[in-house]
């Protein structure tokens, strides 16, 4: 066998980009493997990631929205009209990290997990209770 | 059009021991929609990477499923490995590929157990719990867990196969083979096992792609992917093929999963005999720093791992996606169409894992 | 080993377990363990069955379930906690969505330790829960009530909650 391991990039991107580097990824045929947010503790960042696959050659394309503090409310289009699966993990971002994802196809309003404590990954901004 | 009516299905079940919540919209016997809902298991255990350093995480790791309990902890260590830039000894990598391979092993044979209950062939059931016990057992002799092993930890392992326990690997081996090589021909040739299989639930190759499906449930409707091909641990040096079917219904996904089973059984022994002297573990320094993403291809599919550290014990984000959370959209996609007697067997096909999935 | 006139039945849930203990309880029903030589049967049901298996601990979610299932049974019934999540919330004890093991919202009168709980502990913890089960039958054949018994599991379910 021939061990392909494949590339494993990063590519950073602005917030408002996601649709169309994900329509190019869509048009090179691969498939999204997962997306995830991060809270950077350290930087107060809040990160989003999607991770776009090639089930031939096993390469990896992480695009990666960074949001400061004080920009974490910023609207992010959804991705569920061009990969239908999206929404799951769009859902799972909103509810424990808070990230703002706009339309998403399959909306759980928040109640994907239905846990009482509201987005527990991320701190609360001052003023919020 | 007949009668639109509403049916939850779980979260307590009798055909799948996990609580998973489904409401099936029926016109007649005929499904229509399905919405899953989750969070029955939700723990959040991703945020413990605050309370605890990176070497316990481990530990919690493992515990995110305990069918695939050893992928979860491999997968966890080799992308801190990663991160940290730590060479792990070439033994500890082929005794982590042999305990993966044992986890699948078992895996698969609980599933081809838990499908015969969901159709109602209990003596099948019975059958394949009993040959997977003996897995079990050298599970326990090696690890001396039987379900969680916990062998794994950041630079290699905590355990050694002795020349003994490879005997035992082997007869055991043999054990097997030759005991699913009895089930399989029930499995695929017994009249009434395929009446309720075939034509169930089928995923064109398009489909599969269009939904993000992972591990046997996408190479069941053709799609050769299999993460193992990616060479981590030892995979790289043995010698392994993807096993897929082109029927993309639940005789297809048996069909591949049985065939996985004679896979592992091949990938024991060829990493046995190849099995390297050497140390079981590299010495960790320091604290992770910095991100890696990583895929492995637990029993029930691809799994992502994302890690990111920043250069204290406790990690900034330790993220899995589970291959059970990716299938969501396969089996929300073949309920619909389905009859309603067949949700069992379709919920059970994709090899559910929800502690999997929510985490 | 008691004198057992009935054969209960079980019947298992899922907490917010991580399937390790789930898989043992099943293991526990096969040939090689073969808990059914005790007359228990697995059933799905739970307007008849006797004894609950719980594994895995309590979210916010399942809270609800398992107090339905719980109230589902009919007397005499008993509660079996397979594993340590299901006994105390084990090692997902501090997470944000875990309110603790199974005896935060039914009373519990078998615990059994483990992670995953081993087959011969499970079994064991089954056969003690049998006991319980002919113990309560036997009252409730007598004419005397179980409620003492329920409000005094009540009253330590309290008591375990003020700690």
């Amino acid at each position: 066998m021939t061990a392909t391991e494949g590339k494993n990039e990063i590519i950073a991107i602005e917030p408002g980009e996601l649709s169309v580097k994900a329509m190019e990824m869509k048009s090179k045929g691969l498939r999204l493997s997962q997306a995830c947010a991060a809270w950077l503790r350290k930087d107060e960042k809040l990160e989003l990631s999607y991770s776009f696959v090639d089930d031939d050659n096993y390469d990896m394309f992480n695009v990666r929205i960074s949001l400061d503090n004080d920009k974490r409310d910023t609207e992010i289009a959804s991705i569920s009209d061009i990969f239908p699966y999206a929404a799951f993990y769009e859902n799972e971002m909103r509810e424990l990290f808070g990230a703002n994802i706009k339309v998403i196809n399959l909306d759980f309003h928040n109640k994907l997990y239905r846990i009482e404590e509201e987005t527990p990954f991320v701190p609360k901004k001052e003023g919020q209770n | 059009m007949g009668k639109r009516s509403v049916i939850p299905y779980g979260p307590q079940h009798p055909v799948l021991p996990e609580p998973i919540h489904l409401d099936l919209v029926l016109e007649d016997e005929k499904i229509v929609d399905v919405l899953p809902s989750i969070g029955f298991i939700h723990r959040g255990l991703e945020k413990l990477t605050e309370k605890r350093d990176f070497n316990q995480m481990v530990y919690v790791t493992e515990r995110v499923c305990g069918i695939c309990s050893f992928g979860h902890g491999y997968g966890y260590c080799d992308t801190v490995e990663h991160i940290m830039n730590i060479e792990v000894p070439d033994r500890a990598k082929f005794l982590r590929t042999i305990w993966f391979e044992l986890s699948r092993l078992h895996s698969h044979l609980l599933w081809a157990g838990l499908m015969a209950d969901a159709f109602g062939f209990e003596n099948l059931f019975y059958q394949c719990w009993r040959v997977r016990e003996k897995v079990l057992d050298v599970i326990e002799l090696t690890t001396g867990g039987r379900v969680i092993f916990s062998v794994n930890k950041v630079g290699g392992v905590l355990k050694d196969i002795t020349p003994d326990m490879q005997k035992a690997i082997l007869e055991m081996l043999d054990y097997v083979e030759k005991e699913t090589k009895v089930l399989e021909k029930t499995f695929m040739n017994d009249y009434t096992v395929e009446s309720r299989m075939k034509g169930v639930g089928v995923l064109t190759k398009e489909q599969a792609h269009a939904l993000g499906c992972a591990g046997p449930f996408a190479r069941a409707s053709g799609i050769a992917t299999d993460m193992r091909m990616r060479g981590y641990a030892a995979y790289g040096e043995l010698d392994m093929e993807p096993i897929i079917s082109n029927d993309g219904d639940c005789y297809g996904r048996c069909e591949v999963r049985i065939g996985e089973i004679y896979q592992s059984i091949d990938l024991i022994r060829q990493a046995l005999d190849k099995l390297p002297e050497g140390e079981l573990a590299a010495v960790v320094k320091g604290n992770p720093d910095g991100e890696y993403f990583m895929r492995i291809e637990q029993p029930r599919g691809e799994a992502d791992y994302y890690i990111r550290g920043n250069g204290t014990p406790n990690l900034d984000r330790m993220r899995v996606r589970t291959p059970t959370f990716a299938n969501l959209a396969g089996l929300c996609a073949v309920l619909k169409g389905a009859d309603y007697a067949d949700v069992g067997i379709l919920a059970v096909t994709i090899d559910p894992c929800i502690s999997c999935t929510e985490r | 080993m008691y004198k057992i006139t009935r054969s209960p039945w079980v019947m298992h849930y899922d907490g917010s377990s991580c399937n390790g203990c789930d898989i043992e309880v099943l293991a526990c029903l096969t040939p090689v363990y073969d808990a059914e030589r005790f007359g228990i049967i697995n059933t799905g049901d739970p307007m008849q069955a006797d004894i609950l298996l719980v594994t895995g601990g309590i979210n916010t979610q399942n809270a609800p379930v398992v107090k339905q299932l719980y109230d589902q049974m009919a007397d005499p019934k008993v509660v079996v906690a397979v594993g340590v999540c299901a006994c105390t919330g084990g090692v997902f004890k501090d997470c944000y969505n875990i309110l603790g093991g199974a005896d935060q919202v039914i009373p519990v009168d078998v615990y059994v330790p483990g992670c995953a709980a081993r087959p011969q502990a499970i079994i064991d913890g089954i056969v003690k829960g049998i006991g319980v089960f002919q113990e309560r039958l036997e009252k409730m054949e007598k004419g005397e009530s179980l409620t003492e018994d329920k409000e005094k599991k009540a009253e330590e379910t309290a008591e375990s909650e003020d700690k």
